[in-house]
C-alpha cells in the first residue's frame, strides 16, 4: 500500500509489483504524477516534464497495480502486524507493510506579506511561472510583455521568520532555468535573480548557471529582497541592498517571480504525526540517515521522496527504489 | 483589497478595551495638533458615551528621550511605573496613549516585564524609593487609533460627511501613515499586523474614502528622533519624507492622515520645507498635500467646527479638502482664538501657496 | 534665499530605473567574458596595486556594471595592467581588457559631457 502517486510513490510501486506482490497507490488528487504535474520542463536539462509524467505512468500500468485516485487518507496506522489507511469516507484500505510517499507542498508565499504575493497581481510564484509557461507565453497580469522580471530564490527557505531554517535545495537552479526559459521566449528583456547563495551543487547545474550568464545575459544580484510594492502603472518596485557594491538598490520590474521553497506536505505532516515519526519542520523521520533511511521506527512503514526531506527529482526515483527493496526485503522476511 | 489579504491579516487582531480608559497625553501633539487630543475625548464622552480619565497629574513617558539616547530604559521603565500608578489610583485598567511613540514605549516595558520578572521588580522598588507609589500592569493597552478604529461603525452613523468629493461624487484618495512604533516593534499589537496595518485603512474605507497603496507606505516620515532633533541630520530626515511624497504623487492623494504625533507634524511641515528649499510640491496647484491626524479626520466628519478641530494651525492649509467634502467652516473665523481675540496672520511662505479659500 | 542649516540628503540607494545600464552593454561587446564573472575577488586578492592602494578591481567592475561612473576614473588609473588578475580568474574572464576598455569608455563619456 503505497500513499502517494507522484514519483516516489509510483517508482516504488512499479519495483514492488515487478516481484510479484499486489501494490494499491493511493492518491489524493484525480490524476496521478504529484508535484511533476505542475512543472513543464524539468532542470537541469531541459527534460520534457509531460513526458517523464507518462514514463512513470506506463511502469504502473500492470495488472497488479491498483491505482485509486481522488482518495485521501486522514488516517494511518496498524493492528497485528497489518497496515490500514482510513479516508474521509471511513473507507478502509489495509496491506502487509505502507510506504508514505506524500512528497511535498510548495511554501504559502502570502505568508511573507512583504513580498505583496496574493496582493499584487504582477508578484508570481515559480509554480505560477510554470503554469504561465505552459501557455507558451509570459505576460504581465496586464497582458504585456515584460520588459524587465525579476525572481526572487529563498522564499519559505532559510528563512527563521516563516520557522523554515532549511534549505530547499532546488529553487536556485529552478530559478536559473525559468530565467533562461524567460530570456528564450523573451530575448530583449532584462532578467534579474536575488540570491543569498547560489547553491549549484547538482550536475549540469554549474554550467546551466554559466550559460544562463554567458548566452543568456541573466543577471545575479546577490541580495535579498526586503519589499515589493505596486507601483502606480501597476508594475512591482523592489529593495534590496546590492551586497557586492555594498549599497542599497531599488528597481521597477514588470514581474516578480517568488522561488517558493519546499515544505512538507500536510498528509506527510498529520500520516508522520499518527505513527510517531514527526521529524522537524513537518516532515517525516527515517529511522537513521545513513543506512536507513528508507525505514521507521513502526515496523512495515516505509518512507520514499520528499516526504523527508527537500529532494530533486533523480534523487527522489533513486531514494524510491531503495525503499522498494527494503520493503520487498520485509515482505520476503515476515 | 483581495480576498487573500482578508485571510492573511484576520491573523493579526488585537484586544481592545471597550470602555473605562485612562487616557495619557502626548508631549508634542498639544502645540503641533493642538485640537485633536481634546476631540478624542470629546468623541468617547459626547459621541461614544465612553468613561475616560484625563488626569492633570500626568507626565511625559520618556519617549522623546529614550529614542534619542538620552534616557536610559531603567529611567523610562520608572517613569512608566508612576504613570500606572495614576491609573491605579483612578480605578480604571485600560491604558491608553495618545502618542505612537508611547505607545511602544508602553508595550515595549510591560514586554519586558513579561520575559524579565526581575526587571519589574526593580522598576517597582526603584518607584517606591522615589515616589511611595506603587502600581499595577494594564489590562489593556491600546492606541487612541485603536479605539476609534474599533468604533468606526458606530461613529459612521453619527457622521454629517463622508470621505467623498462632492463635486464628482468619487471616494476621496487617502494616504494612511502609520507610526513606526505603533506595528513595527510588535506586530501582534497592530491591527492587521506591521506590513498592511488596518488600524487607519479600515476608518478610511468605512467612511467611504479610497486608501492609495503606494510604493513606499511602509517608509519611515522621516522624524527618527536623534535624526530631525540634531540640525546637521535633518537633511536625512527630510531626504525620508521627500522619498514618500514622490512615491505617492502619481496618485493624486486628496489628503494624508497619519496616527503619529511625528508623522502627521513631518509629512505636514516638510512640505513647506521642501517646497522653500526646492521649490518642489507634491500636488498640482503647489499648496501641498493636507495632512490631517485620524482624530481630526473623525471629528471633521463628525461635523465639529474646522477650527474647533486646530485645522487652521496646520502648514498646508486645509480648505481645499474642506471644499472637497462640502464642509461648512467661516473663512473669518479661521484665526480667532478661543478666547473670541484676532490671533493674527502667520507669515506666507514664498513658494507654498497659501490660499484660505472663500 | 534662506540659510536653512541643512540640505536635503541625495539618496544613496542605486536606482536602477534611472541609472545609466547601457554603457555596461557596450563595454561587453568588446569583452564578452565580463558576463561570466561571479564576484568572487579572486582579481583583487592578487591584484598587485590593490596590496599598496585601496584599488579593488572586483568592485570597479560591478559599480561600471551598474552604471555608477563617479569617480570611477581615478580609481582605475591606480591598476598597473599587469594583467595577474587575468591569471587567477576560475571563470576566465578578461579582466586586463575589461579595465582597458572601462578606461577608454570613461574617458570618452567624459568627453561627451564636456562637450555638452
Amino acid at each position: 500500500m503505497i500513499i502517494g502517486g507522484g514519483p516516489a510513490g509510483l517508482e516504488a510501486a512499479y519495483n514492488i509489483a515487478i516481484n510479484g506482490y499486489k501494490v494499491t497507490i493511493l492518491e489524493k488528487d484525480n490524476e496521478i504524477g504529484g508535484n511533476i504535474k505542475k512543472w513543464v520542463k524539468l532542470f537541469p536539462d531541459f527534460g520534457d516534464a509531460a513526458e517523464i509524467r507518462k514514463a512513470f505512468a506506463d511502469k504502473v500500468n500492470k495488472g497488479n497495480i491498483e491505482i485509486q485516485t481522488g482518495v485521501e487518507i486522514s488516517e494511518l496506522y496498524s493492528e497485528n502486524e497489518k497496515w490500514f489507511a482510513k479516508n474521509g469516507n471511513n473507507v478502509i484500505y489495509s496491506a502487509d507493510a505502507a510506504l508514505l510517499a506524500t512528497g511535498f507542498e510548495a511554501f504559502d508565499a502570502r505568508r511573507k506579506e512583504e513580498l505583496g504575493y496574493g496582493i499584487y497581481d504582477n508578484v508570481i510564484t515559480s509554480v505560477d511561472f510554470e503554469e504561465m509557461y505552459k501557455t507558451g507565453k509570459i505576460l504581465t497580469a496586464q497582458g504585456t510583455v515584460p520588459k524587465r522580471i525579476a525572481f526572487l530564490n529563498c522564499v519559505g527557505s532559510r528563512d527563521e521568520k516563516v520557522g523554515n531554517h532549511y534549505c530547499s535545495r532546488v529553487c536556485c537552479i529552478n530559478a536559473v532555468k525559468q530565467a533562461t526559459e524567460f530570456k528564450e521566449l523573451v530575448p530583449d528583456a532584462e532578467a534579474y535573480c536575488f540570491y543569498m547563495d547560489m547553491r549549484m551543487a547538482g550536475q549540469f547545474y554549474e554550467e546551466l548557471y554559466r550559460k544562463s550568464q554567458e548566452k543568456y545575459n541573466v543577471n545575479y544580484i546577490r541580495g535579498r529582497i526586503s519589499e515589493a510594492a505596486a507601483t502606480f502603472d501597476k508594475r512591482i518596485q523592489i529593495k534590496s541592498e546590492d551586497t557586492l557594491t555594498g549599497l542599497p538598490m531599488k528597481m521597477t520590474v514588470d514581474i516578480l517571480v517568488l522561488m517558493v521553497g519546499i515544505e512538507s506536505s500536510a498528509s506527510t505532516t498529520e500520516l508522520s504525526r499518527q505513527n510517531g515519526i514527526n521529524g522537524e519542520y513537518g516532515f517525516a523521520k527515517s529511522l537513521g540517515l545513513y543506512i536507513s533511511d528508507n525505514l521507521t521506527k513502526k515496523a512495515g512503514l516505509f518512507l520514499a521522496g520528499s516526504c523527508k526531506r527537500p529532494l530533486t527529482l533523480p534523487e527522489t526515483v533513486a531514494d524510491s527504489r531503495a525503499a522498494s527493496v527494503q520493503i520487498l526485503n520485509y515482505l520476503k522476511l515476515n | 483589497m483581495t480576498e487573500t489579504k482578508k485571510h492573511f491579516w484576520n491573523e493579526y487582531q488585537k484586544e481592545i478595551a471597550e470602555d473605562n480608559f485612562f487616557y495619557e497625553r502626548s508631549c508634542i501633539r498639544q502645540s503641533f495638533f493642538p485640537g485633536s487630543e481634546t476631540i478624542f475625548l470629546k468623541i468617547l464622552t459626547d459621541d461614544l458615551g465612553k468613561n475616560i480619565i484625563d488626569d492633570p497629574n500626568q507626565h511625559t513617558c520618556t519617549g522623546i528621550g529614550y529614542h534619542s539616547d538620552v534616557v536610559p530604559f531603567d529611567t523610562t521603565m520608572t517613569v512608566v511605573g508612576r504613570l500606572f500608578s495614576l491609573m491605579k489610583d483612578s480605578g480604571v485598567r485600560n491604558y491608553v496613549p495618545s502618542c505612537v511613540t508611547s505607545f511602544g514605549v508602553f508595550t515595549e516595558v510591560v514586554e519586558t516585564w513579561k520575559h524579565f520578572p526581575e526587571e519589574l521588580e526593580k522598576t517597582r522598588d526603584n518607584l517606591r524609593k522615589a515616589t511611595g507609589r506603587e502600581f499595577d500592569i494594564p489590562e489593556n493597552i491600546a492606541h487612541p487609533s485603536d479605539i476609534i478604529y474599533k468604533y468606526r461603525k458606530e461613529l459612521k452613523e453619527k457622521m454629517k460627511y463622508q470621505l467623498v468629493n462632492r463635486h464628482t461624487g468619487k471616494p476621496l484618495k487617502v494616504v494612511e501613515h502609520i507610526g513606526c512604533h505603533y506595528g513595527k516593534i510588535f506586530s501582534k499589537h497592530a491591527v492587521g499586523g506591521a506590513e498592511f496595518p488596518q488600524v487607519l485603512a479600515g476608518m478610511i474605507e468605512e467612511w467611504g474614502g479610497e486608501v492609495v497603496d503606494y510604493p513606499e507606505r511602509r517608509h519611515c516620515c522621516g522624524f527618527g528622533f536623534r535624526q530631525y532633533l540634531v540640525m546637521a541630520n535633518r537633511g536625512y530626515s527630510v531626504a525620508n519624507t521627500k522619498k514618500k511624497f514622490e512615491s505617492m504623487k502619481p496618485y493624486k492623494p486628496d489628503f494624508i492622515v497619519a496616527n503619529c504625533p511625528g508623522c502627521a507634524m513631518f509629512m505636514d511641515r516638510w512640505q513647506y520645507t521642501i517646497a522653500e528649499m526646492e521649490g518642489i510640491t507634491y500636488d498640482d496647484n503647489k499648496m501641498g498635500i493636507p495632512v490631517l491626524t485620524y482624530e481630526e479626520m473623525a471629528g471633521m466628519l463628525l461635523g465639529y467646527n474646522p477650527w474647533d478641530l486646530g485645522l487652521q494651525i496646520h502648514q498646508v492649509q486645509v480648505e481645499q479638502l474642506l471644499d472637497k467634502i462640502g464642509i461648512e467652516y467661516n473663512p473669518d473665523d479661521k484665526f480667532i482664538g478661543k478666547s473670541g481675540k484676532y490671533l493674527g496672520e502667520p507669515e506666507k511662505p514664498e513658494n507654498l501657496v497659501v490660499d484660505y479659500g472663500k | 534665499m534662506k540659510n536653512w542649516g541643512f540640505k536635503i540628503s541625495r539618496p544613496r540607494a542605486i536606482d536602477f530605473d534611472t541609472a545609466d545600464l547601457a554603457e555596461y552593454s557596450k563595454l561587453v561587446e568588446k569583452v564578452p567574458s565580463a558576463k561570466r564573472c561571479l564576484m568572487c575577488g579572486a582579481c583583487t586578492a592578487t591584484c598587485s596595486a590593490g596590496n599598496h592602494t585601496d584599488f579593488n578591481f572586483r568592485h570597479s567592475h560591478l559599480m561600471y556594471r551598474r552604471g555608477q561612473f563617479e569617480g570611477l576614473a581615478e580609481e582605475l588609473d591606480k591598476c598597473m595592467l599587469c594583467g595577474k588578475c587575468k591569471m587567477v580568474c576560475p571563470r576566465g574572464v578578461n579582466t586586463r581588457a575589461i579595465i582597458y576598455n572601462m578606461r577608454i569608455f570613461l574617458n570618452d563619456m567624459n568627453y561627451k559631457n564636456i562637450e555638452s
